[in-house]
């Protein structure tokens, strides 16, 4: 009987236990003091630096490199943190590839930018191993304010309100504080448990409380908040999966990535991890690269991922991209999914349309290609479910299906704010922007009530 | 194929590069690895006089500055004289010298300032058949406390002194080391040359501290939490040394006076300059004991590759080359008038130009052009600083562009006058000559 890689069907204990170690390792590990200090030696310390003005949250990374290479690496976590709270996860995650390091001068000038990422790493780990602390709250103020989602948005918001010394509550749907960080990240890009030391780092500032399995629209409703509290922050994900809009779709197999990452994430045992032996991804983001790599990490023979367009238009970046290939994930271009094939019930193929572009619009060709799967994961983006947010009270205003927000991230309703992957503005659907997101509309919230 | 055998007051050598009196000349063992690797000569680390030798310390004996990626930029010393038996270290130059007999060999003496004591070693030295004869003036540490080294060097009559006694007692060719640590290094030089030496060396290392130890106060290199002022030398102290070879190479009094460049020479391009400046050799050390003797090889590579592109045959064709375009600043053209320009392909856009001239200088440089981040020099505001030209990171981005004989200065209104004229007859020079008419 096959074992191993070659075993037929959506199986477990496709390696050995040290394989799936090795395999969910660190994927960049952390810089040790000398590496840091060689690296944070190539930082020419740029005036109105091109990667503070890339950093969604302005981070003064020529400033926080120069504090590693002069031994103050307590002052740079600092620096860090005093733009964005969540750095850590930030260093982490943060596709640097599109951000700092893209525009880092000697990328420029060598095709080798200075490594940011893990710098800001290095720095931030001295500083939460320490477990130093450098902010205290103000005077309290008594306001009460209520954040919903225990996310990077959430959270950023948490630490900003109560550093200004209100006192916030923060209401999170899942068992899990972190959002995205503890559920939806690739489990090699955050080893050893990091989302929750981040959570517990960023709460240790004091006047934060956070409720877990409280969910909006099924616990409570946005009308309860804004009676109770002095001012609300919205700060929840993304809910819904879009669909494949192909025939067999409720197939057995077919499954959402975004809920295999999240399982992958939350497995106390890998081994235990059911994958199939032909696994196709469909979608060209991030969420479909970190499924497909996961996928293969697992022991899958075969991952293929299918995007509808051409490479140049795939969301996840080049690194990425070149991520899945180094891990031997075939990606092909220019196929949409037209119909699941099941036997008995369960997925054994996928048949896919080549596309074309005929003028402005994505045609099917009519060609099709047929692919062995026994898995196929969808990763076609994520959509907000508004239905929790109007059970009760006024209409909070959307606009393309997201919460409608001003430059400061007030919503449509008094005292309500929201930021981060819930709402439409002018911010990438990333971490760090989510930290901006939430630290600004914090900043906002403090104004308003303070005024 | 250029030819850089090298003949310094009659000593020969197949090149240029000796390695100078420190601890990479301390004995026999090193000496021998130095000449295989291919210096082409060695000052061999002073000899003390007869008797129990000097002890060094037993904890650190250096300290350093680095640049970035911790290079050795500056390294300093209170390591002292050989700590070897003088019997020892006569024994093994002399073996060493029948060993490489094409090599340059010179013994670095160091005796108290007492004429029975260099009458009693010269004889000794001379005995190993070794080349010539270094005073060690120069030693900025320890042996200055004991009147030695440094002590000596600082006063010129000592210096005339001595240099008479060991011409009189020696038949080899006397090379007088100087300290840095004075304030006019022509002074000692002239001492030296009355004297009669046969050349002088310089420098030597320069008194420092390299650091303090902010957990316990100590100057760096610290001895059980104490420090003491060492010598300094590396690449950090080049620039000192080439304009004290200059000094010398150009004052009528000493001008043709054989001159030992030493000075944190690191590459061919660092001896080559000191050779233009008008050293008939080079001394190195800080180099070796940073990367090993190897780099010689660089050393005498790069050198033949530079005189061959450049036409140059032998080192007479470029010793002191240099030496007569060293001025004093009145005397500079003060119609040259250069602008900074940056090119723009080259340029990474760092704005590290932009913002070293905004907030310490001109404001001539700008930082954004219609809504663009663009580095661009404004020539109207530019006084040709070359600034920019030394922060920018990027070799050969940002030149200085000399403007012609009949431009317009933007800065000034004025046009760029064709002939040389200098601060001497410059209207704003209450002390100017008034130009005949």
């Amino acid at each position: 009987m096959a074992t191993g890689h070659f075993k037929e069907g959506i199986v477990g204990g496709r390696l050995s236990s040290e394989a799936y170690a090795d395999n969910f390792s660190d994927l960049h590990p952390p810089l040790d003091h000398h590496e840091a200090l060689v690296e944070s030696d190539r930082c020419y310390f740029c005036y109105d630096a091109p990667c503070m003005q890339a950093c969604p949250t302005s981070i003064d990374i020529p400033m926080f490199i120069r504090q590693i290479a002069t031994g103050n690496a307590l002052g740079s976590a600092k620096t860090i943190f005093d733009q964005n709270i969540l750095g850590g996860m930030c260093a982490r995650v943060c596709p640097t590839e599109t951000l700092c390091e893209e525009v880092c001068v000697r990328e420029t000038a060598e095709g080798k930018p200075v490594q940011i990422g893990r710098l800001q790493r290095y720095a931030t780990d001295v500083a939460m191993e320490e477990g130093k602390q450098f902010y205290s709250r103000a005077k309290s103020t008594g306001k009460k304010i209520a954040v919903v989602g225990a996310g990077p948005a959430g959270l950023a918001a948490a630490h900003r309100l109560a550093r200004h010394g209100h006192d916030v509550t923060v209401l999170e749907a899942r068992p899990k504080s972190g959002g995205l960080n503890e559920y939806g990240i690739a489990a090699y890009k955050s080893v050893d448990n990091f989302a929750q030391a981040e959570v517990d780092y960023v709460t240790a500032i004091g006047g934060i409380t956070i409720e877990n399995g409280k969910a909006l629209g099924r616990d409570y409703q946005l009308s309860d908040l804004t009676k109770t509290y002095d001012a609300v922050f919205l700060g929840m994900g993304l809910g819904g999966v879009n669909a494949l809009r192909a025939e067999g779709e409720d197939t057995d197999g077919v499954a959402n990535a975004v809920d295999f990452i999240a399982e992958l994430r939350q497995a106390s045992d890998l081994g235990s991890l059911p994958v199939g032996r032909r696994v196709v991804v469909i979608g060209g983001g991030m969420t479909a690269v970190d499924a497909a790599v996961q996928s293969k990490l697992l022991g899958a023979e075969e991952v293929t991922i299918c995007y509808r367009r051409g490479k140049e238009d795939m969301n996840a970046s080049e690194f990425e991209q070149d991520l899945a290939a180094a891990n031997g994930v075939t990606i092909r271009h220019w196929l949409q999914p037209k119909r699941v094939i099941a036997d008995g019930g369960k997925a054994i193929a996928i048949e896919l349309e080549y596309t074309a572009m005929n003028g402005e619009k994505l045609v099917g060709t009519g060609e099709t290609l047929r692919l062995a799967a026994d898995q196929v994961f969808k990763a076609i983006g994520q959509s907000f479910v508004p239905a929790a947010l109007n059970g009760s009270g006024q209409a909070i205003a959307l606009e393309n299906g997201r919460i409608k927000v001003d430059a400061e991230g007030r919503s449509s309703l008094a005292k309500v704010w929201a930021g981060g992957d819930c709402v439409v503005d002018s911010r990438e659907d990333l971490t760090v922007s989510a930290v901006a997101a939430g630290r600004d509309a914090a900043e906002s919230i403090h104004r308003t009530l303070m005024g | 194929m250029a030819d850089i055998r090298n003949n310094f007051v009659g000593i020969k050598s197949p090149n240029p590069f000796w390695l100078a009196s420190a601890p990479p000349t301390d004995k026999a063992y090193n000496v021998e690895r130095a000449f295989k690797a291919g210096w082409g000569g060695v000052v061999w680390k002073t000899l003390g006089e007869e008797g129990p030798p000097v002890v060094n310390v037993n904890g650190p004996r250096y300290g350093a500055i680095w640049g970035a990626d911790r290079r050795l930029l500056g390294l300093n010393n209170i390591e002292l004289i050989t700590d070897r038996d003088l019997q020892t270290n006569l024994r093994e130059m002399k073996q060493v010298k029948m060993n490489w007999p094409d090599r340059a060999l010179i013994a670095s003496i160091m005796v108290p300032c007492e004429e029975e004591s260099w009458k009693a070693i010269l004889p000794l030295v001379e005995e190993t058949e070794a080349d010539g004869i270094e005073l060690n003036f120069g030693c900025p540490h320890g042996m200055s406390e004991r009147g030695m080294g440094a002590a000596v060097g600082q006063v010129p009559e000592y210096i005339e002194m001595v240099v008479r006694w060991c011409k009189q007692y020696t038949r080899m060719p006397v090379i007088t080391k100087l300290t840095p640590n004075i304030t006019d290094i022509r002074k000692p030089a002239r001492a030296a040359n009355a004297g009669g030496t046969d050349a002088v060396s310089l420098i030597n290392t320069i008194n420092s501290i390299t650091s303090v130890n902010l957990d316990n106060f100590s100057p760096e290199p610290s001895i059980d939490g104490k420090g003491s002022h060492g010598g300094y030398c590396g690449p950090a102290v080049k620039p000192i040394a080439l304009n004290m070879v200059a000094e010398i190479a150009r004052d009528p009094e000493t001008h043709g006076l054989p001159i030992s460049g030493i000075g944190g020479i690191t590459t061919w391009r660092d001896a080559a300059e000191f050779l233009a400046l008008g050293a008939g050799n080079v001394q190195v050390c800080t180099a070796a004991m940073t990367y090993g003797f190897k780099i010689v090889q660089e050393m005498i590579a790069g050198l033949e590759n530079w005189m061959d592109e450049k036409g140059h045959r032998s080192l007479d064709d470029i010793i002191g080359r240099a030496t007569p375009n060293v001025s004093d600043w009145q005397y500079l053209n003060l119609n040259y008038i250069a602008k900074a320009h940056i090119d723009q392909d080259a340029c990474i856009k760092c704005g590290r130009c932009h913002i070293a001239c905004e907030d310490t200088s001109h404001q001539a440089i700008t930082a954004m052009v219609d809504g663009a981040r663009h580095f661009e020099v404004m020539e109207d505001e530019c006084v040709g600083c070359n600034l920019c030209v030394n922060v920018c990171p990027v070799d050969g981005c940002i030149t200085m562009v000399p403007l012609a004989a009949g431009t317009l200065d933007q800065r000034t209104g004025k046009t760029v006058e064709p002939v040389y004229a200098n601060w001497t007859t410059h209207p704003n020079n209450p002390m100017a000559k008034v130009a005949a008419e």
